[in-house]
C-alpha cells in the first residue's frame, strides 16, 4: 500500500468527520446557541475571560493539547501493524476525541469558565472531584516520568540534538528579552527566533555531543534524566516570561512548519508502507492488541488531557458559542493528523520490512527512535534535507514537545502540592521551593524505579500513562453526559465512548497488573493498582450517577426531535 | 491598502497568539508586586515599623488610585485604613 493512499483516506476520513459528524454534534446534541452570552463576554476582564477570534483560539488549543504524546504513542503501536493504528487514529478522531473536546469546551461555556474539576463537583458530585483530582494528579506524574525517559534516551541516541534541543533554550531566552526588555517587534523577532532554532538544527550533526558512557557512576542516560529534571525544577520556578512563554511560543511556530514539512514530503516521497498492515510475525512478549492498542494510543485518537486545555483555558476565550465546533473539533483533527503522520514515518519511513522488523524488535522498542528515524528518511527524500540535518531535526522536534510538557507538568503539580499543603494546613508544601523539589524527586524516583538508570525499562510506564488519560476522558464525558441528560437529551454519542474507554481502561489494567506481576516490577504495580482502584471507582460512580438522573418514562425529548 | 490591513491583522493575530496562555500567569504576578509595594509604601498605617517611612509618605499622594484599586479588588468598599487614608 502507498503512504499516500493512507494519507489521503486519513484526511478525507477526518475532512468528512469535521463537515459532518461535528455539525450534526453541534446542532443536534449540543445546539450550540450563537446568540448565548458566553462567559468570554460575561465576565470580561481582560486577563482570564478575553473574547478571541476561533482562529486563534484554535491555534492555541492545538499547540496546548499536541505535544509528544501523539508520536510516541502511534510509534508504539504500529508493532501490531499499521491496520489497527491507522484505524484507531482515524475512527478514534471522528467519533470520540473531537465529540470529547467539543463536549468539554461547552460544559465550561456552559458552566461560566469553570474548570473541569468544579464542574464535576457541582454536577455529579464530590466523589467525581475527588476521583478526578487524583487522576489529574496521576497524569501529570507519568507524563513527566516518560518524557524524561525519553528525552534522556534521545539524548544518547541522536548526539547531534544535544546542541539544539539546549540550544532552543537560550534562543527562548533572548526572545523572551527581545519582547518585553528591548520591545521589538514580535514578528521580526518570532522569524529570527525560528531561523536561530532552524540554525542550530543545521549546526546540530557538525557538533555531536556525546556525554561519557559512565559518568559520576551512572550510565549517561541516568545523567540526562537528572540534568532534565534539574532544568524543569528550576525553569518552572523562573518567572514565566522570561523563559517558558517564549519557549512555548517558538515550540508552536516551529510545530506548525515540522508538521507541514512532514506532510510535504509525504506528498513529494510517497513511500511505500513496508510494515504490516497486521503483524502476525509479533516478538514474543507483545501484549495483545485489544485492549493495549487503546491505552497506547492515547493522545491522537482520544484523550482527556485535552479537557484540561479545553476547560481551564479555551473555554474562557470561546467568542461565540458557535465556535466551539471548530475550535474543538479541529483541534482534535489537529491532534489526529500529527499522530497520523507518525504513523506513516514509523511504517512507511523504513526501506525493507526486515529493517523494520529490527527497529520493532520488542514491544515498546519502537517509539521515537522510529519516529526520528523513519521521519527522517521521508523529510530526506521529499523535500531533500541532509539526512543527519532530517533526522536531527525530528529529534528535536520531539524532544521540545516534551519538555515543554515537562515543564508545564512540574508547574502543575507543583501547584497540586501546594494547595494540598493549604487543604491539609501543612505549612512545608506552601513553600514553592520545597512543593518544586518534591515534585521533581517523586518524578526521578518514578523513572529511576520504573526504567532502571540506563532508561533500559524505557517506556513500560506508557500504556498506564495511557490509562489514566482515557479514564480522564471517561470522566469528562460522564459529567457532559449528566449535564445533556438534564437537558432531556439522551446522548448515546457521548455515552457509549465513554463506556468503550472505561471497558477498555480496566481491562487494559487488569492485563498489565498480570504483566507487572509476572516481571517483578513492583513500582508499576503499585502504580497500576492505584490507577485500577480509581477506575473502578469512577466506573461504578457513572453507573449510580447515570441510573440517579436517568428520565423515566416518556417525559424526555428525544434528541434527534 | 488591503496587504497593509493583512499585515496588521496578522501582526495582532501573532501578538494575541503569543500573550493568550500565558496571560493570567503574568497578571497575577503582577497583583502580587503590586500587593508588596503598597504594603511597603503603606506599612506605617499598618503598624509596621518603617525606616524609610520619610521617602514612602511622599509617595503615598501619588498611589491614591491604584490603592483605591487594591481595597475595591480586595471586597472592600470604603477605604479600611480610619482616618488616615481617605481615597474614598
Amino acid at each position: 500500500m502507498n503512504s499516500i493512499v493512507l494519507l489521503f483516506l486519513g484526511l478525507a476520513g477526518m475532512a468528512l468527520g469535521y463537515i459532518f459528524y461535528s455539525r450534526f454534534l453541534a446542532e443536534k446534541i449540543f445546539r450550540l446557541d450563537p446568540d448565548f452570552i458566553t462567559p468570554a463576554h460575561e465576565l470580561a476582564d481582560g486577563v482570564d475571560y478575553v473574547p478571541t477570534h476561533k482562529a486563534i483560539l484554535w491555534g492555541h488549543h492545538f499547540t496546548s493539547v499536541a505535544g509528544a504524546a501523539p508520536i510516541i504513542g502511534p510509534a508504539i503501536a504500529v508493532i501490531w501493524g499499521w491496520g489497527p493504528a491507522f484505524l484507531w487514529v482515524v475512527v478514534g478522531t471522528i467519533f470520540m476525541a473531537g465529540c470529547h473536546d467539543i463536549a468539554a469546551i461547552w460544559a465550561s461555556v456552559r458552566n461560566r469558565g469553570k474548570s473541569i474539576g468544579s464542574i464535576a463537583g457541582n454536577v455529579v458530585g464530590k466523589r467525581a472531584r475527588a476521583l478526578l483530582m487524583i487522576v489529574i494528579f496521576l497524569l501529570l506524574l507519568m507524563v513527566n516520568t516518560a518524557f524524561g525517559t525519553v528525552i534522556a534516551r534521545m539524548m544518547v541516541s541522536e548526539p547531534s540534538a544535544v546542541l539544539p534541543v539546549w540550544g532552543a533554550l537560550v534562543v527562548a531566552f533572548v526572545t523572551g528579552q527581545c519582547i518585553y526588555r528591548f520591545k521589538l517587534n514580535l514578528a521580526w523577532v518570532s522569524l529570527l527566533g525560528v531561523i536561530a532554532l532552524y540554525a542550530l538544527i543545521w549546526a546540530g550533526p557538525q557538533m555531536p555531543l556525546a556525554l561519557p558512557k559512565q559518568l559520576f557512576g551512572m550510565p549517561d542516560v541516568g545523567v540526562w534524566v537528572v540534568v532534565l529534571f534539574l532544568y524543569c525544577g528550576v525553569a518552572s520556578m523562573l518567572p514565566v516570561w522570561m523563559l517558558l512563554q517564549p519557549r512555548d511560543y517558538i515550540n508552536g511556530l516551529q510545530l506548525f512548519v515540522g508538521l507541514l514539512a512532514l506532510y510535504l514530503s509525504l506528498l513529494i516521497f510517497h513511500p511505500n508502507v513496508v510494515a504490516p498492515m497486521f503483524n502476525h510475525n509479533l516478538p514474543s512478549a507483545t501484549p495483545p492488541l485489544v485492549p493495549l492498542l487503546f491505552v497506547t494510543i492515547a493522545c491522537g485518537a482520544i484523550s482527556g488531557f485535552h479537557g484540561l486545555v479545553a476547560t481551564g483555558t479555551t473555554a474562557k476565550q470561546i467568542d461565540k458559542e458557535s465556535d466551539i465546533r471548530f475550535v474543538g473539533y479541529f483541534g482534535a483533527v489537529g491532534e489526529g493528523m500529527l499522530a497520523l503522520a507518525a504513523i506513516l514515518a514509523t511504517t512507511a519511513g523504513y526501506a525493507t520490512l526486515s529493517r523494520w522488523e529490527g527497529v520493532y524488535s520488542a514491544f515498546g522498542k519502537g517509539g521515537v527512535g522510529a519516529f526520528i528515524e523513519g521521519g527522517g528518511r521521508i523529510l530526506a527524500n521529499g523535500i531533500g534535507l541532509d539526512i543527519g540535518i532530517a533526522t536531527t531535526m525530528l529529534a528535536v522536534m520531539a524532544a521540545l514537545f516534551a519538555g515543554t510538557t515537562m515543564d508545564t507538568g512540574v508547574r502543575l503539580q507543583r501547584y497540586i502540592l501546594e494547595e494540598f499543603g493549604e487543604i491539609y494546613r501543612l505549612p512545608v508544601l506552601k513553600n514553592g521551593y520545597i512543593a518544586t523539589i518534591l515534585a521533581v524527586v517523586v518524578c526521578m524516583f518514578l523513572v529511576f524505579g520504573t526504567g532502571g538508570a540506563d532508561g533500559a525499562g524505557g517506556l513500560t510506564i506508557w500504556p498506564l500513562f495511557g490509562t489514566t488519560n482515557q479514564l480522564m476522558a471517561g470522566l469528562t464525558l460522564l459529567v457532559v453526559s449528566v449535564m445533556l441528560l438534564r437537558r432531556g437529551i439522551k446522548s448515546w454519542y457521548t455515552l457509549l465512548p465513554m463506556a468503550f474507554l472505561l471497558l477498555m481502561t480496566v481491562v487494559a489494567l487488569l492485563l498489565q497488573v498480570k504483566i507487572f506481576y509476572g516481571n517483578g516490577q513492583w513500582v508499576l504495580l503499585a502504580i497500576d493498582l492505584v490507577i485500577l482502584v480509581a477506575a473502578v471507582m469512577i466506573s461504578l460512580e457513572a453507573l449510580s450517577v447515570l441510573r440517579r438522573e436517568w428520565p423515566r418514562g416518556g417525559k424526555t425529548v428525544h434528541s434527534l426531535s | 491598502m488591503r496587504v497593509a490591513d493583512g499585515v496588521r491583522t496578522f501582526r495582532a493575530g501573532l501578538l494575541h497568539y503569543f500573550r493568550a496562555p500565558w496571560r493570567t500567569a503574568l497578571a497575577r504576578k503582577a497583583r502580587d508586586e503590586e500587593d508588596l509595594f503598597l504594603l511597603m509604601i503603606f506599612s506605617e498605617s499598618l503598624g509596621i515599623a518603617n525606616p524609610v517611612s520619610f521617602y514612602t509618605l511622599e509617595l503615598q499622594p501619588i498611589m491614591l488610585e491604584r490603592f483605591h484599586a487594591w481595597h475595591t479588588r480586595m471586597g472592600m468598599e470604603r477605604s479600611p485604613l480610619d482616618g488616615g487614608f481617605g481615597c474614598c
